[in-house]
């Protein structure tokens, strides 16, 4: 049954993924990301890791999407129209650096997966609230703190810069 | 049960994807869209590891992820709304200020 759910959720996971690449229009590019982290975090459930699934779809999903979104609409981008009309040898050259990037990640998994020690099973509860909060504000107290000062700053930042009137460099 | 290497592997293809997608798209938005999945594959990777070492830390990890990404957002956001306010554009083919 698991299974099902996982292949489903795999295959939904990667075609979306490539739908947003190949895809023209940006707000549909968004969209399937949207739809790709969804599939994530039912694979994050599948994984034991509910308060992550939560988060993914809250954080991800809602907040940082709806950011792109308002920025693709505020910034009124037009499509790429020249996106694979015609063959080049760049496209050529980014499927085979892909490929070489791939098959080096799944050679090192080749090696390190078998030696991996076999204890899953018998923890049905890992990822859930409770857990991740006693962890989190015990041993992860300082990186927890610390998080909420890069929130702060990145804030701050991006008023700065989001603000500035810069002059346009044809007018000078 | 589904075994750790199916995880790992969709993990690396979702890594591959990304990279292909900031090879090739000109847009500069769609190219941030696309280092954000290759943060989800890596945070894949960290969560089924944790999962199957039945250890709460990399999702915790995960946990730092997810915060530093969006920080990430906002500041890459703020500084392409700059740069299309600059230039009028967000193609990084025609944005050459850093170029020689």
């Amino acid at each position: 049954m698991i299974v099902y759910f996982f292949i489903m959720l795999a295959v939904l996971a990667i075609g979306s993924a490539l739908a947003m690449v190949i895809n023209k229009n940006v707000v549909n590019s968004a969209l399937f990301l949207v739809l790709n982290m969804v599939s994530l975090a039912g694979i994050f459930l599948i994984l034991n890791a509910q308060f992550l699934a939560v988060i993914q779809i809250l954080v991800y999903a809602g907040a940082i999407m709806v950011l792109f979104l308002f920025v693709i609409m505020l910034l009124n981008v037009e499509d790429e129209e020249k996106l694979f009309d015609k063959f080049r040898v760049k496209y050529l050259l980014t499927f085979l650096l892909a490929m070489v990037v791939m098959g080096q990640i799944f050679y090192s998994l080749a090696g390190v997966t078998d030696m991996l020690p076999q204890i899953s099973g018998q923890m049905a509860t890992i990822g859930t609230v409770e857990a991740v909060g006693d962890v989190l504000y015990t041993d992860y107290l300082l990186p927890f703190e610390m998080t909420a000062v890069l929130l702060t700053a990145a804030v701050v930042g991006a008023l700065m810069i989001a603000q500035h009137k810069i002059k346009r460099t044809d007018e000078i | 049960m589904v075994g750790i290497d199916w995880f790992l592997g969709l993990s690396a293809i979702m890594f591959t994807i990304g990279i292909i997608g900031v090879l090739i798209r000109r847009n500069a938005i769609v190219i941030f869209m696309c280092v954000e999945l290759m943060l989800n594959a890596v945070n894949l990777s960290l969560v089924s590891f944790a999962s199957h070492h039945g250890n709460i830390d990399g999702q915790v990890l995960v946990f730092f992820a997810l915060a530093v990404a969006a920080a990430e957002a906002v500041v890459g956001l703020a500084i392409i709304i700059a740069i299309f306010r600059n230039n009028l554009t967000v193609d990084v083919g025609k944005i050459n200020l850093l170029r020689w």
